[in-house]
């Protein structure tokens, strides 16, 4: 259920709309539902609404737990 | 694309697959089940369940607000778009779901209905405004994370002052139907369904966050891990159930951290607490009634309850006798074991709410497998 | 007789008379058709179309067009109904040569959209090397059309005795090419309606094959199956002929070439880009050891420079699957009516 898909944002168009950017792919969309949205941050998108930001620090987190050789011993610092 | 295209990374899927192998004891079994209809289609789309190793098995849950829409609602929804003054929008999705006699909203417009199929609710809104002499009718569906939307469309109504604009609402909560899925007796008292742990749904957490999950691992002793919809992240947040398992332990953990925080949208919640109570019960297709499990609009709201500006009563479902869709959803039975799976109910024609989205776990299962295939190693 | 003020294509209208067969029509076929398609056959101005076929098998081919929006990055409904049966007729191996164009009108439809259309069927009829040699025009009441609807037929010919295109040609072992990016048309015409307001630059990949064909056959008469792979997308197209020829098919995920604006746009609207339509696409089975050099052909043609292997048959299943990039193994499936857009 709730497909979703983090785009960045490109341009703030009003307090409740903002242009995001998925690649090269553009859309208008709200954003009433996040505080104080910025150019720049990622946010995910589902029918048209911005249902929260991405944190970048906790994107790098889980990626760097991927890549971590000793995937063993990192996992655990997820709980 | 990113934060996607990192999370898609087949070298780090295999990576964890490999860890997956290790730490999956063979001597016991693992039955985990993703609630998330979200996560059922990933897990078909990315061909996961084949490979994962033979005693760790993904049962599909319930999680899709499109497949278990009883009939008497959609037949509600179609009755209203045959009256001449009403637009009915909609998702994509719901336009093809059966109400009762496999008729739809699509059908429904082709027979001459003014059935609009919008991406955004605000699209409703704006429909709304451009047909004054028109009731512009919003088919609301979906769990936590479409419903805020909804909310913000009917506030937005109300401070413009809009006079034709109303919701059909049918918004449904997660965690009634997980606590469903829990008391059923198969899995609660007989034992004779075991499911491990929950994959939580990602997107319906960014909302509610994390913390409603906190009662189950407390009150049924199950793990439940917040995870995404990515492949990597599936794989990450099936590791650490195993890993739960393993030690015997219960506890929510985050996964999608990226996206979920603990307590979620708070914001989001305000609306939907601002718009929307409790309904005391409500019908699922396969699951039956379950009891404070779906919204409804606040008196604040009457004007643009659709319930109450078209004085709709409750409405009655009436399901196909030899639908196993509600075993299917509670784990107890496969597709296959279904008498009319493939046959009286396929894709064109749904019978059940399995069958009914591309997210139901019958329609999954006619549409990409399971097919007996020679799985490579790596 | 007194002759009428000429057509105004700024701000006129059709109307009924420009259907019912007295002045007004002819002045319209005369004014726009005969002036814009230019050609002996149609200035003959018979109802019908005389010529001779150069030898060889005849191919015909018909198809209607009714589109929403009429006119999108990249086409309008009237170079899509030349390249339409152009591609259809192509598909056998045939020459296309001749056209024939009906146009149902809807009253009140601006002529000056009507002239743009008909130009642009024109220049896409010339650029195929394709001449429009009959046709016909109703006009109906306001209500009664969408506007516009054309209906194109093609005549053809298949010159070269060897060759035998069939969708029931497949054969377990032949590979699967395609001559290039997924999804193209369906993305640019769905981001413009209503609701959905996307913008990319992407542009509709609707475009002419027969020069491409004609490339391809020439270096590979054996070349099994030839389809476009229009509404319904590439898994249409794999499906139908699983079915015809009575094969397994397996897609390599990894090798499907869409690009990233029809990537992202399916990703916001959950649908599969092997269900969104194409209009200058192909898909084409010929045997493993014909399809290095039938790559190297269709790359050096400007229809086929993307050119891709995609899969191969694999058995007599009658199943389409695709091996994803995860080492695993899952159906395509066959689309049900238009795919739409999902929340969930």
């Amino acid at each position: 259920m709730c497909l979703a898909i983090p785009a960045q944002i490109v341009e703030i168009i009003d307090e409740n709309s903002a242009k995001v950017a998925l690649g090269s792919v553009t859309k208008e969309v709200t954003v009433t539902l996040i505080e104080e949205p910025q150019v720049g941050e990622y946010i995910l998108i589902h029918a048209g609404f911005a249902l929260n930001r991405i944190d970048p620090e906790e994107a790098q987190k889980t990626l760097e737990l991927f890549d971590s050789i000793d995937l063993t011993e990192h996992l655990g610092k997820l709980a | 694309m990113k934060y996607v295209s990192e999370f898609r990374d087949k070298d780090r899927f295999n990576k964890l697959l490999q860890q997956i192998e290790q730490e999956a004891d063979p001597s016991r079994d693992y039955h985990f089940m993703e609630f998330c209809g979200g996560h059922t289609h990933a897990i078909f789309r990315y061909g996961i369940a084949q490979r994962l190793p033979k005693h760790v098995e993904m049962v599909h849950g319930p999680g899709c607000p499109v497949c278990v829409m009883p009939s008497g609602r959609i037949d509600q929804a179609i009755a209203l778009a045959h009256d001449p003054r009403v637009i009915l929008c909609s998702y994509g999705d719901m336009l093809r779901v059966p109400g009762s006699g496999r008729n739809s909203l699509l059908k429904a417009k082709g027979e001459g209905a003014d059935v609009r199929m919008v991406y955004s609710v605000m699209d409703a809104l704006a429909i709304a405004e451009q047909n004054p002499e028109r009731e512009v009718v919003f088919f609301a569906i979906g769990f936590e994370t479409t419903t805020p939307p909804t909310a913000l469309a009917i506030k937005t109504a109300q401070q413009r002052e809009l006079k034709n604009f109303s919701v059909l609402c049918n918004h449904l909560l997660t965690p009634p139907a997980i606590r469903h899925i829990l008391e059923s007796p198969e899995v609660r008292e007989l034992g004779t369904v075991s499911i491990d742990g929950f994959l939580g749904p990602s997107h319906v957490s960014t909302i509610i966050g994390c913390q409603p999950y906190q009662y189950f691992v407390e009150e049924y002793q199950k793990p439940v891990v917040v995870t995404g919809f990515e492949p990597v992240d599936l794989l990450q947040g099936i590791l650490m159930l195993i890993r739960q398992h393993n030690q015997g332990i219960f506890e929510v953990e985050n996964q999608y951290r990226r996206g979920v925080t603990e307590l979620g949208n708070v914001k989001a919640q305000m609306l939907m607490a601002e718009c929307f109570e409790m309904r005391t019960r409500f019908n699922w297709r396969g699951l039956g009634d379950i009891p404070y499990s779906a919204l409804r609009i606040r008196s604040e709201f009457a004007e643009f309850d659709a319930e109450l500006r078209f004085s709709l009563e409750e409405p009655v479902s009436r399901e196909h006798k030899a639908c196993q869709c509600g075993a299917i959803l509670r784990g107890v039975k496969k597709p296959k074991d279904c008498k009319i799976f493939g046959k009286a109910c396929t894709p064109e024609t749904p019978v059940g709410p399995c069958m009914v989205s591309s997210e139901g776990a019958c329609s999954a299962y006619y549409h990409f497998g399971p097919i007996e295939v020679q799985v490579v190693e790596k | 007789m007194r002759r009428q003020a000429a057509l105004d294509f700024k701000n006129g209208r059709v109307n009924l008379f420009h259907g019912s067969g007295g002045q007004a029509m002819e002045q319209l076929i005369d004014e726009l058709f005969v002036k814009a398609f230019a050609n002996e056959m149609l200035s003959a101005k018979n109802d019908q179309a005389t010529f001779e076929l150069p030898p060889g098998r005849v191919v015909m081919s018909t198809d209607s067009y009714v589109i929403s929006p009429r006119k999108f990055p990249g086409g309008d409904i009237g170079s899509l109904a030349v390249h339409g049966t152009v591609n259809d007729v192509a598909m056998s191996g045939g020459r296309p040569l001749y056209l024939s164009a009906g146009f149902i009108i809807e009253e009140g439809f601006a002529l000056s959209e009507l002239r743009e259309i008909v130009l642009s069927m024109a220049e896409a009829a010339k650029a195929c090397g394709v001449a429009i040699v009959t046709g016909d025009t109703k006009v109906v009441e306001r209500g009664k059309a969408d506007g516009l609807f054309i209906n194109t037929a093609g005549v053809g010919v298949i010159e070269n005795p060897e060759l035998s295109i069939s969708a029931a040609g497949a054969r377990p072992g032949d590979k699967i090419l395609i001559n290039g990016f997924l999804g193209d048309h369906g993305v640019a015409v769905m981001s413009q309606r209503p609701g959905f307001g996307f913008k990319s630059d992407l542009r509709s990949d609707s475009a002419a094959l027969n020069s491409l064909v004609a490339a391809m056959t020439e270096v590979c008469p054996r070349i099994h199956c030839l389809r476009d792979a229009t509404r319904g997308g590439v898994a249409s197209v794999l499906h139908e002929i699983a079915i015809a020829s009575g094969v397994g098919i397996e897609l390599e995920e990894s090798e499907l070439p869409i690009r990233e604006q029809v990537l992202a746009f399916c990703e916001f609207i959950g649908i599969d880009p092997l269900h969104i339509a194409n209009e200058g696409k192909l898909v084409c089975f010929c045997p493993a050891e014909d399809a290095d050099a039938l790559l190297e052909v269709m790359r050096a043609q400007p229809q086929g420079t993307d050119a891709a292997i995609i899969g191969e048959v694999v058995d007599d299943s009658g199943r389409v699957t695709i091996r994803t990039e995860y080492g695993s193994t899952r159906m395509v499936h066959h689309l049900m009516g238009e795919p739409l857009p999902r929340i969930c």
